[in-house]
């Protein structure tokens, strides 16, 4: 961790411009930035550093999602943004466990964030259905699933790792993954 | 292995509808992913528009790969957030922003202004208590010991009975004198006992007779722990005193026992009498008797006697808010103290009497005897 980078607060605007290029550098010092605020207030809130972390990582990603839908408007600083989805998800899950805290301790202000937290939820369902959907799969669908849909692998590439003969039968078999996949994702 | 297992999988599926559906879901993929041709592309195109049930599946398709590729994204995301936070320091981190652990320190942090002034009023109102009572004033010498200690809490708690004479409405010659008290002649040569608080930051002392003559004096030894000081008179004017009719009780007195002090509480001798009320001083001071005997502020350092007129102690307090109760040291430590002196930086031998003529007199003649050697001390 570089004392620059930390000491250094990048522009709202860069980050917005990061995320929408997959930037891993942007990711990196809006991580180092916004972080240690997140952790103060967890630990400062009955938590410890890895629901710090989660509860963090989570913010990211309402970030990225929010972002990367095209929808987002900077109608709050970043940090604001941040800190509120941590503090709700943080609150939330303080809540689930009847873990209630009586004096919240703040350390930013903060803003309303329940109609980003209902898409993150939805999404967060969703995420998780797929995960069961693909676990469920078996091999080597899942694999090709990941191979061609997520990490966008041609079907050449596939071929030659599963050693099919012919591209056709790859196709098949990916055809065939494919409806399982369906089958067990829209079921659930 | 693709071959058995391919034909277990799919040989329960029509095989002819399942060509086409491969047909088009590789077309699918490949409209999703940017790879169809020019012509190709069109004709994609137009289908969707004519045929809806086309359009659905290619809805649903992609509906199905955008969820994969969310689930991918996200993914990533948390990896590359994860290697992130493995590159953080998260100890050092976590001592900067950590509440303290404890549930004290976390009050100490909201109260600890509260407590900042509430300290700093006690503090105030202690040492400005002590400053006005004069407790600062009272220099503590480095070598304390616990017995200097308890004469001193008698000292605070006590009135010195040091005369202040500019209160006083001066008869006869005026005074300059800032603060009085009493002293009495260890020898006839011209050594004078009286306590150390009469004498305590004198810039000169004189000595006064009960004639009114007055002797420059200097102090050539003082002993804080029992509130003594010896004076030498210096004054080219003092003539060598007869024999002192007194001796020094080596012994400690009765409870009990009638004793009288002569003292200078104004510019006149003042006769006191009364009696021995405790062994020990103020709090078990052990250096004291208490007595109980009227004696006012300038009766310091003035002798008490017993009836056969010994010197058994030297005034030097009494009891604030008490009635009856005065303070003497014991002749046994104004003894010491002599003895303590070094007899080489003397000028003169500083010789006790052993002989006592007092023994058998009437009061009367037991003052008569005594008031020459009673001196008013008086402190610039």
């Amino acid at each position: 961790m570089k004392k620059e980078v930390k000491s250094s607060v990048p522009a709202d605007s860069e980050i917005i411009l990061g995320i929408l290029n997959d930037s891993k550098e942007i990711l990196n010092r809006l991580y180092v930035t916004y972080f240690p605020v997140i952790l103060q207030f967890v630990l400062n809130n009955n938590g410890n550093e890895d629901d710090a972390k989660d509860v963090f990582q989570e913010s990211v990603i309402v970030l990225y999602n929010k972002v990367k839908s095209g929808n987002f408007e900077l109608n709050s600083k970043l940090k604001t943004f941040i800190y509120s989805v941590c503090r709700r998800l943080w609150l939330k899950r303080l809540n689930a466990q009847s873990r209630t805290i009586r004096n919240i301790e703040d350390y930013s202000e903060f803003i309303p964030v329940e109609d980003d937290l209902e898409r993150h939820e939805e999404k967060d369902r969703q995420f998780e259905v797929m995960e069961l959907a693909l676990s469920q799969l078996g091999e080597p669908c899942k694999t090709i699933i990941e191979d061609y849909y997520m990490q966008n692998k041609s079907m050449q590439e596939i071929c030659e790792k599963f050693g099919y003969t012919n591209s056709d039968n790859a196709k098949t078999q990916k055809y065939k993954c494919l409806q399982r996949l369906k089958k067990l994702f829209f079921q659930s | 292995m693709p071959a058995a297992t391919e034909k277990t999988f799919f040989s329960v599926l029509n095989k002819k509808m399942m060509k086409s559906d491969i047909e088009l879901t590789n077309q699918i993929d490949a409209y999703l992913r940017g790879e169809l041709t020019e012509s190709e592309l069109i004709d994609f195109e137009n289908q969707r528009i004519k045929d809806p049930a086309f359009d659905i599946k290619i809805v649903e398709h992609q509906n199905l790969v955008n969820h994969l590729s969310d689930y991918a994204n996200r993914l990533k995301l948390t990896s590359e957030m994860n290697v992130i936070h493995e590159s953080l320091d998260i100890f050092a981190l976590k001592n900067e922003v950590a509440p303290d652990a404890h549930i004290v320190k976390r009050l100490w942090k909201k109260y600890r202004i509260n407590t900042a002034i509430a300290a700093s009023v006690a503090l105030i109102a202690v040492s400005g208590t002590l400053l006005s009572t004069g407790f600062f004033s009272k220099s503590i010498s480095t070598n304390v010991s616990l017995l200097r200690r308890e004469i001193n809490s008698i000292k605070k708690s006590q009135n010195a009975l040091i005369k202040n004479i500019n209160d006083k409405p001066s008869k006869g010659p005026v005074n300059p004198g800032q603060f009085g008290g009493t002293g009495f002649a260890l020898s006839s040569n011209g050594y004078v006992v009286t306590n150390y608080h009469v004498v305590q930051g004198a810039d000169s002392v004189y000595v006064q007779n009960s004639n009114g003559e007055a002797f420059k004096a200097k102090m050539i030894y003082i002993d804080p722990a029992y509130d003594l000081a010896v004076l030498q008179i210096t004054d080219p004017a003092f003539k060598d005193l007869d024999l002192l009719p007194y001796s020094f009780k080596k012994s400690a007195s009765d409870v009990g026992e009638d004793v009288f002090t002569i003292g200078f509480p104004r510019d006149d001798q003042v006769y006191g009498k009364g009696y021995v009320s405790s062994k020990n001083g103020y709090a078990g001071d052990t250096v004291a008797y208490q007595v109980s005997i009227p004696v006012n502020p300038g009766n310091s350092g003035g002798p008490l006697l017993d009836n056969r007129g010994n010197v058994i102690g030297i005034i030097n307090g009494k009891q604030t808010m008490v009635d009856g109760a005065a303070f003497a040291i014991k002749s046994t430590y104004i003894l010491k103290s002599i003895e303590a002196i070094p007899q080489d930086s003397l000028d003169e031998k500083l010789i006790l009497t052993k002989r006592n003529t007092l023994s058998g007199l009437s009061r009367k003649d037991q003052f008569k005897k005594l008031e020459p050697f009673i001196y008013m001390v008086k402190v610039y």
